[in-house]
C-alpha cells in the first residue's frame, strides 16, 4: 500500500496540507477543538527545518505569525471561537498591511468559551465582520479530510496571491473526524510562491505600490530593503497618512483586490442540481448531512439537490442567484441561528422561498433533522 | 458488502477509541474499503463515558456519526445502560463479563465474552484488553484480517509492545471463534 494513503483527522490533514502549501513558520495557542494541529505541527515542523512555538496567548500568536509572514514565511496559526476573537485586532492588521497568513477556525458551540467538546458554525459573520472597519476577507470550508487538504493549500495560494489573510473555518466534526486523505505527491497542487521585488539594494523600494496588474510585490522585511509597516492609513512607502485621495484609494484597494476576484477564489460543488426543485445550500461539515438527505430522496425520486459551498467569503452571490434560480425551495443548514442563510436571501430572486434548517444545541445535525424541516417546508406537518 | 455501523464505549483509558481507530485505519489502508471513525468527547481524559463511532462500507459515506449501530461494545456498565437501547434489531451486542452485568434482552444477538479474564489469564496485564475486544470483533463480524489489523499495530505501537499485542488479538480472536 502507498504512503501517500492516510487515515487521518481533519486536523492532521490540515497540517498535513499546510506542510504541502510550504509552511514553515507556526504559532498559536492550543484551544480544543483545534489542538490537535498546534500538536501534529510541533511534531512535524521541526522534522522540516521549520519552526513552531506555543504562545502564552491567541493575540501574541497572530502577531507572530504577521511578523514571520513579513520576514518571508508562508505561516499559519489555529485557533476555535474564543481564540478568535481574540485575534480579530490582528486580523485587522494583516489586511491594512496586507500580510499573508492562514487563520484557522475550527468552530466550537458558542459564544464565549460555550461548548469547547461540540459543534457549531457560529462565527461564518465573524470572520468578515469581526475586526473594525471596512475590508473585505477569504474565508474558505470544507466537508470532508481530502477537501481539507485542499482548501488548506488552496489557501495559502489566495493568501499569497492577494497579500491577505486568508480563514479556514472548520468545524469540531471535521477536526475530529477520522478518513482516508490521500497526500499528493509534489506538483500535483500548483502552489503560489510568493511574489518578490526585483528592486535591487540601496535603490528606493515602494512596499505599498502596486504593479500594473494589481499585485504587489515584497522584500522580506529586515532584508535589503528599509521601509515601514503600519496599521494606520498608509502611503505607498508604508507612511502614516490622512491624504484623503490616498486614503480612499488604499481603502478601495484592499477591497476590490478581493471583490474583483469571487471567481477565481470561488470554490464550490454541486450534487444533483440540474433538475432540482428542492436546493439545499450547506457548508462543512452539515454538507455530509444534507448531502446524505440528497442522495436517499433521489432514490425515491424527487428532485432534491445540494449545493455546497467552499468559499463563505467573499460570498458568491451570482453563483448562488444563478444556481438556485430554478428552485421551488430552498433550504440552508447550518450550526447557527442562522448566518448564511440571510446571505442566500439576499443573493436569490425570491427570499420568502429559502428557510432555515439548523441546530443550535451543540449537537450535530442528522439526515433525520433536515427531514423534519424539510416536511414542514414541503407542507407536510410536523 | 454491507454497511457496517459500529460504535465502541466503554471508560477513558480503555482504549476503546485506539481500537475503532485501528479497526477504521485497517479497512481504509489495508482492504482499500470506505471508513470514517469519529468520538464524542467530553473533558475528561481517564473515567468519564467514552464512545467512538464507526462506519465501514464499500460506498461513499455521508453522515458521519452512528445513531442505530449494528454492531455495539460496551465495556463498562455505564456504557451498557446508555448504549445498548439503541442497537440495531437483529444486530449484535458484546459485553465484557468482569464489567458488564446484563439485565434486560435487547433484539440483537448478545455476546457476553470474558475478554477481562482471558486477558488477565494469558497475558496478565490489563493495557491490551481493547485490542483484545478488537480480535472478538473481527472474529465475530469477519470486518477485516487480522493481519491488516497486525500491520496497523505495527505501525502506531510501541515495538516493545509488539509480541503481547499480537497475542492479545489472537487470544480475542479465539474468544470470538468459540462464542459464533
Amino acid at each position: 500500500m502507498s504512503e501517500n494513503i492516510k487515515f487521518i483527522q481533519g486536523n492532521e490533514a490540515c497540517v498535513e496540507a499546510a506542510l504541502y502549501g510550504g509552511l514553515d513558520f507556526y504559532a498559536g495557542y492550543p484551544i480544543t477543538p483545534s489542538t490537535e494541529i498546534a500538536e501534529h505541527m510541533a511534531v512535524r515542523l521541526p522534522q522540516i527545518g521549520g519552526k513552531f512555538i506555543q504562545m502564552e496567548d491567541e493575540i501574541a500568536s497572530i502577531a507572530a505569525i504577521i511578523g514571520a509572514s513579513l520576514t518571508g514565511h508562508k505561516v499559519m496559526t489555529a485557533t476555535s471561537g474564543p481564540g478568535f476573537s481574540l485575534m480579530q485586532e490582528g486580523l485587522g492588521y494583516a489586511v491594512m498591511a496586507e500580510i499573508p497568513c492562514v487563520i484557522v477556525n475550527v468552530q466550537r458551540g458558542g459564544p464565549s468559551t460555550g461548548l469547547p467538546t461540540n459543534v457549531g458554525q457560529g462565527d461564518v459573520m465573524q470572520a468578515q465582520w469581526g475586526s473594525h472597519g471596512d475590508y473585505s476577507i477569504v474565508a474558505i470550508t470544507a466537508s470532508n479530510n481530502q477537501d481539507v487538504f485542499n482548501m488548506t493549500v488552496h489557501a495559502f495560494n489566495i493568501a499569497e496571491t492577494y497579500r491577505t489573510p486568508v480563514i479556514l473555518l472548520f468545524d469540531e466534526v471535521i477536526g475530529h473526524m477520522r478518513e482516508r486523505v490521500d497526500i499528493p505527491e509534489k506538483g500535483e497542487i500548483n502552489l503560489v510562491e510568493r511574489l518578490k521585488t526585483q528592486i535591487k539594494t540601496g535603490v528606493d523600494f515602494h512596499p505599498y505600490l502596486p504593479r500594473e496588474d494589481g499585485r504587489l510585490p515584497m522584500s522580506d522585511f529586515g532584508g535589503v530593503h528599509r521601509y515601514n509597516v503600519t496599521g494606520l492609513a498608509h502611503d505607498m512607502w508604508g507612511f502614516p497618512t490622512n491624504d484623503p485621495q490616498i486614503v480612499h484609494g488604499l481603502l478601495r484597494h484592499l477591497v476590490d483586490k478581493i471583490n474583483n476576484n469571487v471567481q477565481e477564489i470561488t470554490r464550490y460543488k454541486e450534487y444533483c442540481m440540474d433538475d432540482a426543485e428542492l436546493v439545499l445550500v450547506s457548508y462543512g461539515s452539515t454538507a455530509r448531512s444534507a448531502l446524505h438527505v440528497v442522495n436517499n430522496r433521489r432514490k425515491r425520486g424527487e428532485r432534491l439537490g445540494l449545493l455546497e459551498l467552499q468559499t463563505l467569503w467573499p460570498f458568491p452571490y451570482s453563483l448562488v442567484k444563478e444556481k438556485c434560480a430554478k428552485a421551488s425551495y430552498i433550504g440552508v443548514v447550518e450550526l447557527n441561528m442562522g448566518q448564511v442563510v440571510q446571505l442566500v436571501r439576499n443573493a436569490v430572486d425570491k427570499p420568502e422561498r429559502v428557510f432555515l434548517i439548523n441546530r443550535i444545541d451543540g449537537v450535530f445535525i442528522s439526515p433525520t433533522d433536515i427531514r423534519n424541516t424539510l416536511r414542514v417546508i414541503q407542507g407536510k406537518g410536523m | 458488502m454491507e454497511r457496517s455501523r459500529l460504535v465502541f464505549s466503554g471508560s477513558g483509558g480503555q482504549g476503546v477509541i485506539t481500537a475503532a481507530i485501528i479497526l477504521a485505519e485497517a479497512a481504509v489502508v489495508y482492504e482499500n474499503l470506505i471508513a470514517v471513525q469519529s468520538q464524542s468527547y467530553g473533558p475528561e481524559a481517564r473515567g468519564g463515558a467514552t464512545r467512538s463511532d464507526i462506519i465501514i462500507s464499500d460506498t461513499e459515506i455521508n453522515f458521519p456519526k452512528v445513531t442505530q449501530p449494528n454492531i455495539l461494545v460496551c465495556l463498562t456498565q455505564e456504557s451498557y445502560t446508555k448504549y445498548s437501547p439503541i442497537v440495531r434489531p437483529g444486530g449484535m451486542l458484546i459485553t465484557d463479563t468482569r464489567y458488564v452485568k446484563t439485565y434486560k434482552r435487547v433484539a440483537a444477538r448478545q455476546k457476553e465474552l470474558p475478554i477481562y479474564y482471558s486477558v488477565m489469564e494469558k497475558i496478565g496485564k490489563p493495557i491490551v484488553l481493547n485490542i483484545c475486544t478488537l480480535g472478538a470483533v473481527i472474529a465475530l463480524t469477519g470486518l477485516v484480517s487480522p493481519e491488516s489489523i497486525m500491520k496497523v499495530i505495527e505501525k502506531r505501537m510501541p515495538p516493545n509492545f509488539l509480541n503481547m499485542n499480537r497475542d492479545a488479538l489472537y487470544l480475542g480472536l479465539n474468544i470470538g471463534e468459540d462464542a459464533k
